[in-house]
């Protein structure tokens, strides 16, 4: 939910809830002086008709209320003299209205020339249901206008106050720690927001820090390890060549030789990754993925012979693109290289280039890797120990720097990547 | 054929110095800038093994000076730098070759003795081994004068243990240079052996004078018979 529709929310439940409270204190209160009034008024035409009766005595004849809003009867002085003046709401039949409607209605009782008689004198109240409904109206009146001012009051204030908030929202949103951009900056004056802009800086600052020493890292341990893996494999081969070496001693010193020669891989893998992070593969060119492709399989002829392992290579288009040559060759030749290594004996791999994407697909373990984990650093088969794990990250690095999308999927027994061209990877 | 080392981790350059010793090089070594300085300006040597980083200086200052003497061409840049840039910008002063630590001391001698035969004015276009007669450039190879068809990896081989004479050149080595820095993750390097099975059956058929020798778990060895 939104910042502004949250507090748009709250807003209106406090409204509703105080204006609820109150409609039913002005409802009371309103109702409490009309009667008041009313009874007011019923006590003044009591005194009027006393005052006429002195004068006007048929006046006592009106036992019934007819067209006057009075009645008068006799009664026994015993009578009279427990009446009090009492006001009480009642219903009255109106012939115009053909309902009963509430009427205030005021019970008395008076002397007159020794006779007692009972008055009872009423007063139309005005409706109630009426005011009741009227009131009701003019409270959801109330309440929609307030909301509608608020939301546009909202929507001005609010989007002009959190106007910077949003800027620095958008700002990190497409914050990307691998490029190198400049820090957040917002023109405001809002206190809260200059902190914000300092706590972010300073947090993307620090991030920055960490992941230029990483990738530093990364490359100047790699680096430095290459001399001592030089020494080592030198020392080693030279060794080998001694006289003094017998035969089990010297097929101990190859194994090792190959480890090293393993280490070096791994080695050369990860500085290659931390250049492709790096960006530091420049000069482009337009490559042909199909030429490339040729070449890569020839080398591989022999290894995949060996292998008894059958490569149809399909071209239906010149898939072309614009990238580092010696990272193309790379990309081409470790996917090859991976679809052979990856093989059963007697195995397939098929290569399918068509102008728009490329595919490589070979028999294997006739189970599907986990795309999620496949392109990620140092995921490889435990029973292939050669393997340094970093072959298919490098690919995807390659890949993501040139804005080419690389996939994984199995079927029919087959495990296949693609490169697409970007533009096309959702079609 | 006098070769000079200019390499700061001792033990490496001592390594690569006993390996050239036996090839019957004259070695020198400078372990630092201003004694390779030094070096370059008294002496002319016919190969020269350069570290770009060196404690004192870059191994580009002193392939500048090199290039100024018009002494350049002969110079191998050996760094553990694979960069891209290091390897347009020595080679464009002159270097003649870039190899990247680590290396196959096999690989090392197949450079040197490429780096000696261009350079090298009076120099044979061939090496001649036995009743062998091996043309680098023309890429062709006479036994006892007649001619013998290799395809290309067999001549890369074939050259490759030349080049190595009576040297141990593992397969991993061998497949390196054969096929590729691309195929280092083969898992099985036994398909080797069945193109040296051929290329020996070549050499017999030629009568060659010249034999591969298996050491077994290990890797080859040229030798002549």
């Amino acid at each position: 939910m939104k910042l502004l529709n949250q507090s748009l929310l709250y807003i209106s439940l406090a409204f509703l809830l105080i204006i609820g409270i109150w409609a039913i204190v002005f409802y009371f209160n309103l109702k409490e002086e009309i009667r008041d009034s009313i009874d007011d008024g019923l006590d003044n035409n009591k005194m009027l008709i006393l005052q006429k009766v002195k004068v006007d005595s048929t006046l006592l004849l009106q036992t019934e209320f007819g067209g006057n809003n009075f009645k008068i009867k006799p009664i026994s002085k015993q009578h009279a003299l427990s009446i009090n003046d009492r006001f009480k709401d009642t219903l009255m039949y109106r012939q115009n209205e053909s309902d009963l409607e509430p009427v205030r209605i005021l019970h008395s009782a008076f002397e007159h020339q020794d006779n007692y008689y009972q008055i009872k004198i009423i007063s139309s109240l005005v409706e109630e249901d009426d005011l009741v409904e009227e009131a009701f109206w003019s409270v959801i009146w109330l309440f929609i206008i307030l909301i509608t001012s608020i939301i546009i009051i909202n929507n001005i204030v609010l989007r002009k106050i959190w106007k910077p908030f949003y800027k620095i929202l958008n700002q990190l949103k497409s914050f990307r720690i691998d490029r190198n951009q400049l820090p957040l900056r917002i023109t405001t004056n809002t206190k809260e927001f200059k902190q914000l802009q300092q706590a972010s800086n300073a947090l993307i600052q620090h991030a920055q820090k960490a992941y230029t020493s990483q990738k530093q890292f990364t490359e100047n341990a790699s680096h430095e390890l290459q001399t001592p893996i030089a020494v080592i494999v030198n020392k080693l081969e030279l060794l080998l060549e001694s006289e003094k070496l017998n035969e089990v001693d010297a097929q101990t010193i190859a194994e090792v030789i190959d480890i090293a020669d393993r280490l070096k891989k791994l080695n050369n893998s990860l500085l290659l990754l931390a250049k492709i992070e790096n960006k530091q593969f420049l000069a482009p060119q337009t490559i042909s993925l199909n030429e490339v492709t040729t070449t890569f399989l020839s080398d591989f002829k022999d290894w995949a012979a060996f292998k008894n392992i059958e490569i149809e290579l399909k071209k239906s288009g010149d898939f072309n693109y614009n990238m580092n040559k010696a990272l193309a060759e790379i990309l081409i030749s470790n996917l090859i290289r991976n679809a052979v290594f990856h093989n059963i004996k007697d195995g397939i791999v098929e290569i399918n280039i068509t102008e728009e994407k490329f595919t490589i697909c070979n028999s294997g373990i006739s189970e599907a890797l986990d795309p999620k984990m496949i392109f990620n650093r140092f995921v490889k088969n435990p029973s292939k120990s050669q393997s340094t794990g970093l072959g298919l990250a490098i690919c995807k690095a390659i890949c993501k720097l040139y804005d080419l999308e690389l996939t994984y999927h199995f079927a029919i027994n087959k495990h296949c990547f693609t490169i697409y061209k970007k533009s096309n990877s959702l079609i | 054929m006098k070769i000079l080392i200019i390499e700061d981790e001792i033990e490496l350059r001592e390594t690569i110095k006993q390996s050239l010793l036996k090839e019957e090089y004259i070695v020198e070594t400078a372990a630092d800038f201003l004694s390779a300085q030094e070096k370059i300006s008294i002496y002319d040597y016919d190969c020269i093994l350069l570290d770009i980083m060196l404690p004192d200086g870059s191994g580009m200052d002193i392939l500048k000076e090199l290039k100024q003497m018009d002494k350049s061409e002969n110079v191998i840049i050996i760094s553990a730098k694979n960069s891209l840039d290091d390897k347009v910008s020595g080679l464009e002063l002159g270097a003649d070759d870039y190899l990247t630590k680590p290396f196959h001391i096999a690989e090392l001698n197949a450079r040197i003795k490429a780096v000696i035969r261009r350079n090298n004015l009076q120099g044979k276009k061939h090496l001649e081994i036995g009743n062998i007669l091996f043309n680098i450039e023309e890429r062709t190879v006479k036994i006892n004068g007649e001619a013998i068809h290799l395809n290309r990896k067999e001549f890369d081989m074939l050259s490759y243990f030349l080049l190595n004479k009576n040297r141990l050149i593992t397969k991993t080595a061998l497949a390196e240079y054969v096929w590729g820095d691309h195929i280092d993750q083969a898992d099985n390097f036994d398909f080797i052996y069945y193109q040296i099975k051929n290329l020996r059956k070549k050499l017999k058929t030629a009568q060659a004078s010249i034999a591969i020798k298996t050491i077994y778990g290990i890797g080859y060895k040229l030798v002549e018979k």
